[in-house]
């Protein structure tokens, strides 16, 4: 494997931890289980690509995909509480409404940002090559992002968000507002998604109406392979957990994609993939039965 | 037990190492790389491996070929495309425009040919139909629409005013119509346009047309194709002559097309390809589009809706639908 394409592979594992993070929020702090994701991403790629070329500052177009994001996530939470319409239906209902919002958004099955001005070009210091400038940019965003999220679940409003999520009757008598927390933690991890949907977009060249597809099995990979990596109940290492658990996914898809040494195909790749993350999965376990024999 | 657990790291970096390429000099290498696995999609793959083995660039031999599929994950898409460009290959070819993007975002060394991309200008993987001065160049799938209007006139040689049933909506058809507009005068002929904004308002833009036009003529608009037979419909009561841009519709009851073979367009993508492994430079070809359109006949539909096709004609077809 080159160093270009460990490269890629530590960019576009980065751009997805912010994805396993919003899916870190509703699916573990919130027991949400939100597929809504799949019309976020591309929404937060859809409305920056369309911003950026029509000629607006990358920064705010950025930031305008970021709260499209947020409304996202809104909509979902108040559809299933306002509306109690189930969470899963909720969240699918809206990640199929996105997908027609975003052809309206951006006028066409797919909009090209490559000679656009990005985050990236404006932020890329002289004499660093933009492989290298692109990872590290997005290194420094994903820990700020992280350190915000640290700093937030521990604030009182944070804590009823994770109070709502592991017990929503105990949260009401203690006097939170479920409803409310609901609302502001789905808005809040589908943030993180559109942000990642921006970024990506920004890197890939364009945004494009296929590029949802999946995006939920991906965080959610990502943050269960966190997850087994590096266990722990403590906030700041879940986080770190499952920032790790998107680069090393990645890292199977580029190890995947230079199998073909050993006679596997273009058409294996997923399955190459899925057995590695199994062996990920699995070898923790055997390391736990063997050092417990041991004793 | 924190300890053990990074376990699953170290046995990926071992396997990393392994799985280093291994230098060739001699060798040319081509990778190619498509955003899904799709009949037209594999076609142009192996179109172009086909030109590649007939300028003598052998797979295993004089060519280190690598193809690899996004599986219609973008995300993969990018990640292929990084994989590529750290392999320095001769040529990388994408097929589709999701691939395209992602690796003309990736590279501006490697000379890049796009294949099946049908406006190469929108997706802004070259300024214009010019040679680009930079790495790519490649082929689109675009129809040319004087051959179409060719095929037209040899249907029926007396048409005046050709109609054209479409989605305003739809951003393609919105150029064919411009285009036609501009197109039609020089060959002596008018366009009629008639809307159809759902699938279900087709079979009612087609009965607008009958008086007020002598043919009909469909792009591949997505709801006229999806409800051609709303329009055969018409088109037999009427005695309107209906020409169509894809070999699919025609088997549904349209006189004949003259559609893009994907297999040629693969060839027409590999001989690209071959000028490029022999030392030109991307930035100095032309993009293209299909040269090799095949023609398709359904003789049953022609005495159905009105028009006697000759036997020269229809033996030119490629296909004869029965």
């Amino acid at each position: 494997m080159s160093l270009f394409s460990l490269l890629g592979a530590v960019e576009i594992g980065l751009i997805f931890s912010l994805v396993a993070l919003g899916v870190f929020i509703s699916f573990r702090l919130l027991r949400f289980p939100d597929l809504t994701v799949d019309g976020s991403f591309p929404l937060g790629g859809a409305v920056c690509a369309v911003l950026i070329s029509t000629g607006t500052n990358p920064y705010v177009a950025t930031l305008a995909a970021t709260a499209a994001g947020a409304g996202a996530g809104l909509i979902t939470g108040w559809l299933n509480v306002k509306l109690k319409i189930m969470d899963l239906l909720a969240s699918i209902l809206m990640m199929i409404a996105l997908y027609s919002i975003n052809l309206r958004i951006m006028g066409g099955p797919n909009v090209p940002l490559i000679n656009d001005p990005t985050l990236f070009t404006l932020l890329q210091p002289e004499g660093m090559a933009d492989y290298v400038a692109r990872p590290a940019l997005l290194l420094v965003i994903v820990i700020a992002a992280k350190l915000a999220m640290d700093w937030f679940f521990a604030t009182e409003r944070g804590l009823a968000i994770r109070a709502t999520g592991s017990n929503a009757r105990m949260a009401r008598a203690q006097g939170v507002n479920t409803g409310a927390m609901v609302l502001l933690g789905m808005a809040v991890s589908n943030a993180l998604v559109a942000l990642a949907g921006a970024l990506f977009a920004q890197t890939q060249g364009g945004a494009d109406i296929s590029m949802g597809i999946g995006t939920i099995v991906i965080g959610l990979a990502a943050v269960i392979v966190g997850e087994s990596i590096l266990p722990s109940r403590r906030l700041v290492w879940a986080t770190l957990a499952v920032i790790i658990g998107a680069i090393v996914y990645r890292f199977f898809i580029a190890l995947a994609l230079n199998s073909d040494f050993i006679g596997l195909k273009a058409q294996d790749l997923n399955l190459v993939t899925a057995v590695l993350v199994t062996v990920a999965l699995v070898i923790p376990q055997i390391k736990r039965k063997l050092s417990a024999r041991r004793r | 037990m924190k300890q053990s657990s990074w376990a699953p790291l170290g046995a990926i970096a071992l396997a990393l190492v392994a799985a280093a390429p291994l230098a060739q000099a001699q060798q040319k290498s081509v990778a190619v790389t498509a955003i899904v696995e799709h009949p037209a999609l594999d076609a142009i793959r192996d179109g172009v491996k086909a030109s590649l083995a007939a300028a003598g660039y052998e797979e295993g031999k004089t060519l280190k070929w690598q193809y690899q599929s996004a599986q219609g994950n973008t995300g993969t898409a990018a990640q292929i495309a990084r994989k590529f460009v750290g392999d320095q290959p001769d040529a990388i070819v994408a097929i589709a425009t999701p691939s395209a993007q992602a690796v003309v975002a990736a590279t501006k060394t490697v000379p890049v040919i796009f294949s099946a991309v049908t406006d190469p200008v929108a997706a802004k993987l070259v300024k214009d139909w010019e040679p680009s001065k930079t790495n790519v160049t490649g082929v689109s799938d675009l129809l040319a629409l004087d051959k179409q209007m060719e095929l037209v006139k040899q249907v029926v040689p007396n048409a005046k005013r050709v109609g054209v049933v479409y989605n305003p909506g739809e951003a393609n058809s919105a150029v064919v119509v411009k285009e036609l507009k501009a197109l039609l005068p020089k060959m002596g002929m008018t366009l009629v346009e008639a809307a159809a904004p759902r699938s279900v308002d087709v079979g009612s833009a087609a009965r607008s047309l009958i008086g007020k036009a002598d043919v009909i003529y469909t792009s591949t608009d997505n709801n006229v194709v999806s409800a051609y037979e709303s329009l055969v419909k018409v088109g037999q009561e009427a005695k309107l002559p209906l020409i169509a841009a894809d070999a699919d519709s025609v088997k549904r009851g349209a006189i004949a097309s003259y559609g893009i073979n994907y297999r040629d367009l693969g060839e027409q993508t590999g001989r690209m390809v071959v000028r490029v492994l022999k030392g030109e430079k991307p930035g100095d070809i032309k993009p293209e589009i299909s040269t090799k359109l095949e023609l398709t006949v359904n003789p049953g539909a022609a005495e159905k809706q009105g028009v006697k096709l000759s036997d020269a004609f229809i033996k030119s077809a490629a296909h004869i639908v029965k």
